[in-house]
């Protein structure tokens, strides 16, 4: 069994965890007093965030602090100052950030304070999918206990300090955990995302400076400040400090959302953690970080879950959601979810987005009805390639073609089998 | 429905979080649909519109783009199945086809008596605990097909 040390989920397991009294009890809001305490300026905490390494826990894994030291100078750049954290958890496979909304609130609000501080913040929003009932609710009573308790709104544990936090529900609309179409949402609008330059930094939310941080990335703020940027930096691994959140579903035995170091082995956690492939299968393939990382075949199970490992392996960390497909899984049924999931959630800006992704979806179903015409693999290659790299305003395009292009390198041969001998050509 | 001035009140207090009033809008429409009918009838549709200072195919483009908002009346309980990767690995189809026969609609449909909507949605987040269902918010995680007739008969 894996022995390694925890923090990220450890007052989770505690009774009313979600609770001020419980989670103060464990230490809430101690590393923000530290901040006040010591006389750290906001650029000390940012120094700090960018020493220990973190990096975005969301997908893309840009380091957090460098991005908020993209935040314009205070003095130069007088305007109002935004961060959003995103908590539009929708990637495919992805189940971590509604554990910590839901368990452990306060951790992420003393996140938010610390994040709000380093940056002069003047209001941060917290927006959360739709959906996510029980963890808006958690956190939106977990704020308003932290207000009665003057940890936020005015003079923030008497320190002077001004933050507001706001809650934002979203409405189920996947492409809203991209930063730019969470930000258009987040104003009243279609979450259409917006082409990149100008950066959120320097024009964000209502044209203002803002930073959008996944909540995981934010909550691993505290446990920085309490405990140090060399002590973060004793785990993981050197270009991947810290621990994560593994959710990992699919064909496994123990399903869950384990908190791990980066760096160990997928190995470690499909057989350790999750107590190996169901039903004394065997493993054909799995997706190291949602369903928009490029699937891998078995062979590479020994792959290190960090960054730069996923990525040695051919594929990406994303947000270290593990989807594991047993021998008797049909990629290419996978292949047909997936495109229908993208087909769905396409906004329709970007021509080789919005044609793409319902061509793959109507390719991939029909070659599962025994419909599948000669060509069709080369086809679902042609247009993939069409889609990506960067070849549109947002990665939503790239997102779908890129787990296609890796399950017909990987796995050819089972979407050439669902081509009838006799078939022709397509017209 | 008509915008009542409960609401009116409640989304004044809602706006004042944002330096636009705008930013509102979308939380104001899920007020509308929970306290209005469990749709967004033109009239809300009007009416909010005229709350935020906008014309209604505004409001409209919005409410269309986001698949949680219902644009012509559903069932009295909604009925959401995840169909993604996660849930479809382990038996989602068969959760519908329990849905189906339990509720008598087909996905995208309202059972005939009014009772049910059911659809199939993409992920809800819930990947660990798959398969799942929504049923009027509420998540139902780690679900049996069995489990399906006993979940939806607590709405009778």
């Amino acid at each position: 069994m894996t022995s390694h040390e925890t923090y990220l989920l450890n007052r989770s397991k505690l009774a009313d965890s979600h609770t001020l009294e419980v989670a103060r009890a464990d230490g809430a809001y101690g590393a923000l007093r530290k901040v006040f305490e010591t006389s750290m300026s906001p650029e000390d905490v940012v120094e700090e965030v960018k020493k220990s390494g973190l990096r975005g826990r969301g997908g893309a894994g840009f380091p957090t602090g460098l991005k908020w030291s993209f935040m314009p100078n205070h003095e130069s750049d007088t305007r109002n100052r935004y961060m959003a954290v995103n908590a539009d958890e929708s990637e495919p496979g992805t189940c971590k950030d509604r554990v910590l909304l839901r368990e452990d609130p306060h951790c992420l609000i003393e996140g938010c304070l610390i994040a709000a501080f380093a940056m002069r913040l003047d209001a941060v929003y917290v927006y959360v999918r739709g959906e996510y009932r029980l963890p808006y609710d958690r956190m939106q009573a977990a704020l308003d206990e932290a207000r009665a308790a003057g940890i936020i709104g005015d003079d923030v544990l008497g320190s002077g300090f001004s933050c507001e936090i706001h809650m934002h529900k979203g409405a189920g609309a996947y492409i809203c955990g991209e930063e730019t179409g969470l930000m258009e949402s987040l104003e009243g609008k279609r979450g259409h995302p917006r082409p990149k330059p100008p950066f959120p930094a320097g024009f964000g939310l209502w044209g203002q400076p803002t930073t959008v941080n996944n909540v995981e990335s934010i909550f691993n703020v505290p446990f920085i400040l309490d405990r140090g940027a060399d002590w973060f930096r004793t785990l993981g691994t050197e270009s991947s400090p810290g621990n994560f959140l593994c959710g990992i579903s699919g064909h496994v035995e123990r399903p869950g959302v384990y908190e791990v170091p980066l760096g160990i082995s997928a190995r470690a956690i499909v057989e350790d953690l999750a107590g190996g492939i169901w039903k004394g299968r065997a493993l054909k393939a799995w997706f190291p970080g949602g369903s928009s990382t490029g699937v891998l075949p078995a062979d590479t199970l020994d792959t290190p879950m960090d960054h730069d490992s996923v990525k040695a392996a051919g594929s990406m960390f994303g947000t270290g959601a593990m989807i594991i497909l047993d021998e008797t899984a049909s990629v290419v049924r996978s292949a047909l979810v997936l495109a229908r999931f993208y087909e769905h959630e396409s906004c329709g800006q970007c021509s080789q987005c919005r044609e793409g992704t319902e061509w793959l979806e109507q390719i991939t179903d029909r070659m599962l009805s025994g419909q599948g015409k000669a060509g069709d693999v080369e086809l679902l290659a042609d247009l993939s390639n069409g889609m990506t790299p960067g070849k549109t305003i947002c990665a939503l395009s790239d997102a779908a073609a890129i787990p296609m292009l890796a399950a017909l390198k990987h796995f050819r041969g089972e979407f050439e089998a669902c081509i009838p001998t006799t078939a022709e050509a397509p017209v | 429905m008509a915008l009542t001035d409960a609401l009116k009140a409640e989304f004044d207090e809602l706006c004042k979080k944002y330096p636009e009033r705008r930013a509102g809008l979308i939380p104001a429409l899920h007020r509308c649909q929970e306290e209005l009918g469990g749709w967004l009838s033109p009239e809300t549709i009007t009416d909010c519109a005229e709350y935020f200072e906008l014309e209604p195919v505004e409001v409209y483009s919005v409410a269309s783009f986001y698949p949680m908002f219902f644009l012509s009346p559903v069932g009295q309980h909604v009925v959401s199945v995840c169909r993604n990767i996660s849930c479809d690995l382990r038996g989602a189809s068969e959760i519908t086809k329990a849905a189906k026969e339990h509720t008598g609609a087909e996905c995208g449909k309202s059972s005939e008596d009014g009772h049910f909507y059911l659809e199939e949605v993409e992920c809800q987040g819930a990947c660990t605990n798959a398969p799942m269902m929504v049923v009027d918010g509420k998540y139902h995680e780690d679900l049996e097909p069995a489990d399906v007739a006993r979940i939806l008969g607590e709405t009778r």
